[in-house]
């Protein structure tokens, strides 16, 4: 298969100009004739469904959750990055074009992330005619900040509830569009499969999670909004119902699974207490702004923080990077943080956590000062552990929190599913190797916004589209399949919860395909992932119900899936011999052990392709080049 | 090792919207203080699995308090005595050790019960699509400074802007109202100058949708605003009111 990306041609800056200029359209009175399938109503979904029932498409809308509200953008904190330049700090398209691409060190297309860069500021215009509340200076115009150490202050925010606010923007514009009759939504519902007929995405299969029922729904185009994978480490910053089960079983129609090693693991979260914690909390990583990172210098150290003197702290962070410091990227700042564990420094009750202390920054600034910067941090953290990061240091650990990798697609958002789209976290495209701070919510309001309006309708204009619904014997045979998946499940009765599965991958993944890989972490895990596989089919106990809410058999089938994808995430991880972004392989190091890159060999999108059931998948290469910049090296020392 | 805590639950139970429903006795051990209380609840559901028992069905999301999703009653309080925040944010150290602990779903005419502890709050999306939004379609917005705001009006729609849906004012209201869940909505459109064209409408369509959903009236308990996780103020129902009276008059 040769992967064709559709670049534009053209100058970098003209591409998307020139595309939307030669892009087919669809004639208004045709267009609510196309039935469009939305699974997914985060900032991507919402936004996409909103945006194409106001062009007049006929739209139904899915999620798992009982309200499109709350789809996991909601948790999202820090910001939304723009160019707009308000600030008058030298910000410009170039700058956060340029920005995004080093960050994802030179792993993802130039053209995307130019295209994402521009309509930046036509997301913040957007949002705040909706009427999102975005922080604003005394004069009544909008405020920015400086976030994950950017050199210019391009992030737009609202309190520490951004993702909240443009969410409920974007679920407004939903609501509205329900409203009018131009969306049909379909609350609690869960993508089983994708239907192909000729070899098209036309419908899909969902559960009713209320009901069991299962159902079909045609159409002419899919629309994947459905997230990341980060759950497959079991603890992570993302919601618990989050799961890549939909992008799984499309990967398993035929559609290309690109980069999925590439996962950002947040640095700054609260650490596990013990075994029965279901998820991590994510505090800001503003916080870094004045805490300062540290371990005692010695092994094995439980004497509470404030009897441990200065000489005998490490400051790890500014020790190994004075130029930046404590300010150093996420991937930096995580495997600096493991490192100091595994050798045994680590602090709490686990020994896998760092502090990160603001005595300093109280003494320089005061108490107040930092209240009024961090004080909810502070409260929430209290909450959660009982203790007083005033007083006492705040214990942090880095947790899975993004996945860049994702279904691959080309400038139009497609897959290699022909009517198959796919947005925001869910596709691979724009981040690269890592994700900069306040670039999630502009990249899934990109795509759903401004980018897919344009690009489906060059789709759906083809006219090739016979008439499809779900009596055409494909709808059949994918439900059959899929009930026959949820009876098989039902039927293993074995003796493991599926928690207890869940709780056994999310180790092996965290250890081996983490923040830190190797070959031989990385074919151990392989090996485990496999037992672990087949012994979740033979011994899973899943409480009977099939038609009612079970929550169980939900799990089940994300985690039956999470045992595969797992295994595809260390295959990747371990044939690309090479360190970028937050892919660090052990063996590919500089000589003063930092993260080599390798352009020579590895400046390509690996594209996965199902190989079936427990067979090797197939990898596919899109070369990556550069024709507007220089490929930097990233260096914080 | 750490100490760890006991406890007696009493649960709802029921089978269905139509089915009856009642009180069911557990016990769980060996809890961790530093626990959720939905954790803890994971902990019960983990055994029952284990011994070839229905799980209690409840729901969660994000488990962080900002999704809105989890929403329980526990001891007579809608998300729980002294929390300031969902279900989720609750720990196990704020429960005495042996305790017995009352779990019951968020019950109102306007959200029948699903399953256990599962209920159906749809009505409060019908009620957002009644008027909840600026109607702008997607493209047609102009630059993003080009009107400017007050900071004080922008930080007053932020508070009423912060609410997350999760239904505990319907829940704790002896009215099943959900007054406060519509008022955050106007008010937070009532302070921005984008909110104002459709101000009248707004206001007219979602109270008057309020009755048709089953939700009650107001009659000032502020129970709402008590259990509130994201201490919307009961002033956002003045204002409605104050909205409303206008609009009508205005015809």
């Amino acid at each position: 298969m040769t992967l064709n990306a559709k670049i534009p041609s053209g100058p970098l800056e003209r591409k998307w100009d020139i595309h939307k200029a030669q892009l087919r359209l669809v004639s208004p009175a045709n267009k609510r004739k196309h039935r469009l399938l939305v699974v997914g109503t985060g900032l991507a979904g919402a936004s996409a469904a909103a945006s194409l029932a106001e062009l007049g498409y006929t739209v139904q809308a899915f999620c798992i959750q009982d309200s499109a509200r709350r789809a996991h953008s909601v948790a999202a904190q820090g910001g939304i990055n723009a160019s707009k330049n308000y600030q008058n700090d030298g910000d410009s398209v170039w700058r956060l074009f340029y920005d995004t691409l080093k960050g994802g060190d030179f792993r993802s297309r130039e053209a995307n992330v130019y295209r994402l860069a521009q309509l930046s500021m036509d997301i913040i215009d957007q949002c705040v005619a909706q009427g999102v509340p975005f922080a604003r200076e005394y004069g009544g115009l909008l405020a920015n900040r400086s976030f994950g150490g950017a050199q210019v202050s391009r992030t737009f925010y609202a309190r520490g509830a951004t993702g909240q606010q443009l969410l409920y923007g974007a679920y407004g514009a939903l609501m509205r569009q329900v409203h009018a009759g131009q969306v049909e939504l379909f609350p609690h519902r869960e993508m089983l499969d994708l239907v192909l007929v000729d070899g098209r995405a036309r419908g899909i299969i969902c559960r009713d999670l209320h009901t069991g029922e299962i159902e079909q729904y045609s159409g002419d185009a899919v629309l994947l909004c459905t997230g990341g994978y980060s759950t497959v480490y079991y603890l992570s910053t993302n919601a618990v119902n989050s799961n890549a089960s939909a992008l799984w079983r499309c990967y398993k129609k035929g559609a290309l699974f690109a980069n999925p090693c590439f996962t950002q693991i947040h640095p700054t979260c609260i650490p596990a207490s013990g075994e029965g914690q279901s998820k991590l909390t994510l505090m800001s990583e503003s916080l870094r702004n004045d805490g300062r990172v540290w371990v005692p210098k010695d092994k094995g150290v439980s004497r509470p923080p404030c009897e441990i003197p200065e000489a005998q702290r490490d400051y790890f962070l500014e020790r190994k990077y004075p130029a930046f410091g404590n300010l150093v990227p996420r991937d930096i700042a995580s495997r600096s943080a493991r490192e100091v564990c595994d050798e045994g420094r680590g602090v709490g009750a686990t020994g896998y956590a760092v502090y990160l202390d603001f005595r300093d920054a109280i003494k320089r600034l005061g108490q107040d000062v930092i209240t009024e910067r961090y004080g909810n941090l502070f409260e929430m953290y209290e909450e959660i552990t009982d203790e007083d990061p005033y007083k006492v240091p705040m214990r942090i650990y880095p947790a899975p929190h993004y996945t860049m990798g994702g279904l691959w697609v080309d400038y139009n958002l497609m897959s290699t599913i022909p009517g198959l789209f796919v947005l925001g976290e869910a596709n691979f495209s724009d981040h690269g190797g890592n994700r900069l701070g306040a670039s999630a919510l502009m990249q899934g309001l990109c795509d759903g916004y401004f980018v897919i309006p344009y690009t489906i309708g060059d789709y759906l204009a083809d006219g090739d589209l016979s008439p499809v619904t779900t009596s055409d014997p494909a709808f059949g045979q994918c439900t059959s399949q899929v009930e026959q998946e949820i009876r098989r499940l039902l039927d293993v009765k074995g003796e493991k919860t599926v928690l207890d599965f869940h709780r056994q991958l999310g180790r092996i993944m965290i250890q081996e395909v983490g923040m830190s890989r190797s070959e031989t972490g990385l074919k151990k895990a392989i090996e485990e992932i496999r037992r672990l596989r087949e012994e979740f089919r033979r011994n899973v106990r899943i409480p009977e119900n099939q038609r009612t809410l079970n929550k169980n058999l939900e799990m089940a089938a994300r985690v039956a899936d999470y045992l595969e994808l797992g295994e595809l995430m260390a295959l990747d991880a371990l044939h690309r011999k090479e360190s970028c972004g937050a892919h660090y392989r052990q063996e590919y190091v500089t000589p003063e052990g930092e993260a080599a890159r390798n352009d020579e060999d590895y400046a390509y999108v690996a594209a996965w392709q199902y190989g079936g059931r427990d067979q090797r998948p197939v990898v596919f290469k899109e070369s990556l080049s550069f024709e507007s910049v220089q490929m930097a090296r990233r260096s914080y020392k | 090792m750490q100490k760890t805590m006991a406890f007696k639950l009493r649960i709802w139970r029921q089978a269905g919207a139509d089915r009856p429903g009642k009180l069911v006795d557990y016990a769980v051990r060996e809890i961790s203080p530093d626990m959720s209380f939905l954790e803890m609840l994971d902990v019960l559901n983990e055994d029952l699995a284990r011994e070839g028992k229905e799980p209690v069905e409840f729901e969660s999301d994000c488990r962080e308090g900002i999704c809105g999703t989890c929403g329980l009653v526990i001891n007579g309080v809608a998300h729980g005595k002294n929390n300031r925040s969902t279900t989720c944010q609750m720990r196990m150290r704020q429960f005495e050790d042996g305790s017995t602990i009352t779990v019951e779903p968020f019950r109102a005419k306007a959200f029948p019960v699903v399953k256990d502890l599962v209920v159906d709050r749809s009505a409060l999306d019908r009620l957002i699509a009644q008027g909840g939004y600026v109607s702008v379609n997607t493209g047609s917005a102009p630059d993003a400074n080009a009107v400017p705001i007050s900071k004080d009006n922008v930080e007053n729609a932020f508070d009423s802007a912060a609410c997350i849906g999760c239904g505990a004012c319907v829940a704790a209201c002896p009215n099943a109202s959900a007054s406060l869940f519509v008022a955050a909505k106007v008010s937070q459109y009532t302070f921005l100058p984008q909110g104002r064209v459709e101000r009248e409408e707004r206001v007219l369509r979602m109270v008057e949708y309020m009755d048709r959903e089953g939700f009650g009236n107001c009659s000032n308990h502020a129970e709402c605003e008590a259990v509130c996780p994201k201490q919307i103020s009961i002033a956002n129902i003045a204002r409605m009111r104050r909205e409303y009276l206008r609009s009508a008059i205005l015809g």
